[in-house]
């Protein structure tokens, strides 16, 4: 078993800003990353989508930099940039050859500390975040159906908010939110640098602390997030839709993460997660797929990776012409056997075989390290825990797996919905994989 | 700081300039003793071996009614081969971690796949029977049969899935080109085993076939692999001829009508092959005009200036026989006609004027300064090195790319840019219900 994933290197500069380095000697480029520990489900009441909405708006422009040049100085040195906003975190990224770092980490550490906006700059850029939001969710049947979803899901917490958030509270995001939210989060202290590729840590100390270390550190405040209450209901989230012409089902419940509720059981549950939803060789996929035909598509998945609550859940088409109350049945009797009957020794050692092994390709990646290692430590988690994920998978046994299908697939409250064409009668019906993580949303 | 600091980069001693890193790759030839030849890059850093392959002909050679035969025979050669059912195959490949996938496109069928060194000859076997000995099975047929039937509907709620294929259908008529890919529900309702078994017997030959590999490998091995997974093909086949088209220049303007919170737009015409030699003078006036990322001219007219949409991009679309230039967007049905009338603005002064002298260093500097980012995983390089044999560029192309794309004049990028664009010959698709936008016909999507 490998001893770990991306063997980097770490340490913290005197503001309190963590740095991360993954080494990739494989061609001389990198990938540039800053993670600010702030995300949708920090925002201010009635304020929905303003951590997207100032995710745009650091593209605009700082004292040194007129608005616009960021992204064309960027591209004139050969990087590839973008940046995305989720609930837990906000991060910004470039690709560039390696003698170009010190020019991003430059220009990532002006825009940390010098973003300079104006309304004639804030105002289309408002109009450009309501055509994402259209482009992205209310012209998908499916992106509505999976607000809806989260919606349902998350009573009181913001996690059923939608990250890019409502319609009409975009529309009355203002300059002033958006600096306000600035100031209040963006700091070093509540930062992670993290570069991967070809450079190690003794090499990137010395720019972190010629770009970075002279922004001081600044108070920041807890990240309080209302809590949900035992959720004990079932809730059935229907969306009819002229444009759908093929019925799919998903069902959600809410799970513990790395970070919250009982966490030993994120590691339990990746492994029930391999067995019942991993490719054409799931339980899922043989039972509702191979076996019933009752669906043609059905899958199960788990992202631990929340500084509050994961989800965790299952996704099926049902068959062409089929009546999607079988599926959705069948999907029923499925998870009530692994509830009550549990899974085998052998389906454990598979999966946990499995995850291991592709655990080495994640290290076949440019960008793949940074985005793993900033995830982890933007929402608390530290290097050895992202670095220990072989040996924790490897500790899982049988009766941990059966534990938590029992906690977790076995709580009365969840969330089906069902996205149907406006013609079908019947209750039911499904569309891609489970997008767990809700929305990732990019400039 | 001041942007003059801000752009005087200091010397941090920090690796070699950008354009050179690409240009150090080395690609080996190797040939096996059958005769198979493989296009190896070496890299010993991790221990995982990507194969990519690609054999001439894809979706163009489906015969006459049978649209989506090579999408349906890409989704059933991992569902059961040689002696091992489809529960069998796919438990192999599982349990080994072998990332094994098969993509039919326009003018390929292609497939591959990435595995731990320590799994190499599980994944050789399995890649071996699935291309020689592939079941088709009647519960797998059936079960993909479904799964393509699902995935047609599913994609028909997508307004950008329909208006790229109206738009292909509008600019390819009646040729090969203007189909979809995966067919029609009900082209694939017809397709059988046999119509399978016909494909790989008349396809799968060793006169088409390209192989490029990368990662923890030697040559010597590499040749012995070559000959059991490629070596059992028959050597030569008849390709069904393509002839070569031209898009359709009819500047009509087609409409979808569908309830919705956008439209969407496709716009295009004719583009150009990439054997043609303004080839990097086109790719160069495609990245000023919509290529490249935020900074491209209509994403700054379109998106910068006035918010009219998320975003806006073109491409180049080189096919074996015809090529396309296309632009797309999607923005509120009440601002579809100031979008459009914006896009094609920005046609017509490139058609006009070309680009500036600033635009050409600033997109020679983009295109070579980024082309190492390219080589980010095993697999990556493997499906690059592959594209590079099959655009017949040579051994030697990484070396040369550098100087091809400086080599690139402001005349070269006026003269391909008025031999391509021309507002008036536009071929625009709408998807929704704008506002402004008189169509010239109005479709129905297909079902």
């Amino acid at each position: 078993m490998p001893a770990g994933i991306f063997f980097p290197e770490t340490f913290t500069l005197a503001n309190g800003l963590e740095v991360v380095v993954a080494t990739n000697r494989r061609m001389p480029v990198v990938t540039h990353m800053v993670w600010y520990k702030v995300g949708a489900a920090d925002e201010p009441r009635f304020k929905s989508g303003i951590a997207h909405f100032l995710e745009h708006l650091m593209f605009k422009g700082t004292e040194a930099v007129p608005p616009g040049d960021f992204s064309r100085i960027i591209a004139r040195n050969g990087g590839q940039e973008n940046a995305f906003t989720t609930y837990d975190y906000t991060a910004y990224y470039q690709n560039v050859a390696v003698d170009r770092l010190p020019l991003v980490m430059q220009l990532e550490a002006d825009r940390m500390a010098g973003l300079r906006l104006t309304d004639a700059l804030v105002d289309p850029e408002r109009d450009v975040v309501l055509e994402e939001r259209h482009q992205r969710t209310d012209n998908l049947p499916a992106g509505r159906l999976t607000e809806a979803l989260y919606a349902a899901l998350f009573v009181h917490h913001p996690y059923g908010i939608p990250v890019i958030g409502w319609e009409q509270e975009i529309r009355g995001l203002m300059r002033a939110d958006a600096e306000d939210f600035y100031r209040t989060w963006y700091a070093p202290n509540n930062a992670v640098l993290v570069i991967s590729g070809d450079v190690d840590a003794a090499q990137v100390r010395p720019l972190a602390e010629t770009w970075f270390g002279a922004i001081p550190a600044r108070p920041v405040p807890p990240r309080c997030r209302p809590q949900d209450p035992p959720m004990a209901v079932q809730h059935r989230v229907v969306l009819r839709d002229p444009r759908v012409r093929q019925a799919s089902l998903r069902q959600l419940w809410q799970a513990p993460s790395y970070r919250h509720g009982d966490s030993g059981q994120a590691f339990a549950l990746q492994v029930l997660a391999e067995i019942l939803g991993g490719g054409a060789t799931g339980r899922l996929y043989r039972s509702l797929v191979v076996e019933q035909r009752v669906a043609t598509s059905a899958g199960f998945g788990y992202a631990p990776s929340a500084l509050d609550y994961a989800v965790i859940g299952a996704s099926l088409s049902p068959a062409p012409d089929s009546d999607p109350d079988q599926a959705e049945a069948a999907l029923t009797r499925e998870i009530e056997r692994v509830v009550a009957d549990g899974v085998t020794d052998d389906e454990v050692d598979a999966a946990k075989r499995r995850l291991i092994r592709e655990s080495i390709f994640a290290r076949d990646s440019l960008r793949g390290p940074a985005f793993s290692l900033g995830t982890a430590l933007a929402i608390g988690r530290t290097v050895a825990d992202v670095e220990s994920w072989p040996a924790r998978i490897a500790a899982v046994g049988r009766d941990q797996v059966n534990a938590a299908a029992r906690a977790i697939l076995g709580q009365p409250g969840r969330v089906t919905g069902v996205l149907l064409p406006e013609t079908t009668a019947s209750r039911a019906a499904a569309e891609e994989p489970v997008a767990l993580r809700g929305s990732e949303v990019v400039p | 700081m001041t942007l003059s600091t801000l752009l005087r980069v200091p010397d941090s001693g920090l690796g070699a300039l950008a354009g050179t890193s690409a240009q150090s790759v080395a690609i080996e030839r190797v040939v096996s003793p059958g005769g198979v030849e493989a296009w190896l890059v070496q890299d010993h850093q991790i221990p995982v071996v990507a194969v990519e392959f690609a054999f001439d002909g894809g979706a163009e050679q489906d015969p006459d009614g049978k649209d989506g035969l090579s999408a349906f025979v890409a989704d059933l050669l991992d569902e059961g081969a040689g002696a091992y059912d489809s529960t069998e195959f796919q438990r192999r490949l599982a349990d080994h971690a072998i990332n094994l996938g098969f993509l039919a496109q326009t003018d390929t069928f292609s497939g591959g796949f990435k595995t731990l060194v320590e799994t190499e000859d599980e994944a050789f076997e399995l890649l071996r029977l699935a291309l020689t000995a592939p079941r088709f099975d009647d519960e797998a047929v059936q079960r993909i049969r479904q799964g393509v039937v699902s995935s047609l509907r599913r994609e028909q709620a997508d307004p950008h899935w329909l208006a790229r294929r109206v738009f292909f259908r509008e600019a390819f008529a009646d040729h090969p080109y203007g189909r979809s890919i995966r067919g029609s529900i009900g082209s694939v309702a017809h397709l059988n085993d046999g119509d399978c078994r016909d494909l790989v017997a008349r396809q799968f030959t060793r006169d088409r076939l390209r192989v490029a590999v990368t990662g923890a490998i030697t040559p010597t091995r590499l040749a012995v692999a070559l000959d059991r997974m490629f070596g059992g093909l028959p050597a030569t086949s008849a390709m069904t001829p393509v002839a070569e088209v031209t898009s359709v220049a009819g500047g009509q303007t087609v409409q979808v009508s569908r309830t919705g919170a956008q439209t969407v737009l496709v716009l295009g015409q004719q583009g150009i092959k990439r054997s043609d030699p303004d080839w990097f003078a086109a790719t160069i006036m495609n990245y000023v005009l919509g290529g490249g990322s935020l900074g491209s001219r209509l994403m700054t007219e379109v998106r910068e200036k006035r918010g009219l949409s998320y975003g806006v991009h073109s491409y180049l679309q080189p096919f074996d026989h015809g090529a396309l230039i296309v632009a797309g967007g999607a923005t509120a049905n009440d601002k579809a006609g100031e979008t459009l009338a914006v896009m094609r603005a920005e046609w017509a002064r490139m058609a006009e004027g070309g680009i500036s002298a600033e635009e050409l260093a600033d997109a020679k500097t983009y295109l070579t300064g980024s082309f190492p980012l390219q080589f980010s995983s095993t697999d990556a390089i493997a499906r690059l090195v592959l594209q590079i044999r099959r655009d017949n560029l040579g051994i030697d192309y990484l070396r040369r790319r550098d100087a091809l794309i400086e080599a690139v004049s402001l005349a070269d990028v006026a003269r391909v840019a008025r031999r391509l664009l021309d507002p008036r010959t536009l071929i625009t698709v709408i998807v929704g219900q704008p506002k402004d936008i008189t169509p010239t016909r109005i479709v129905e999507a297909e079902e």
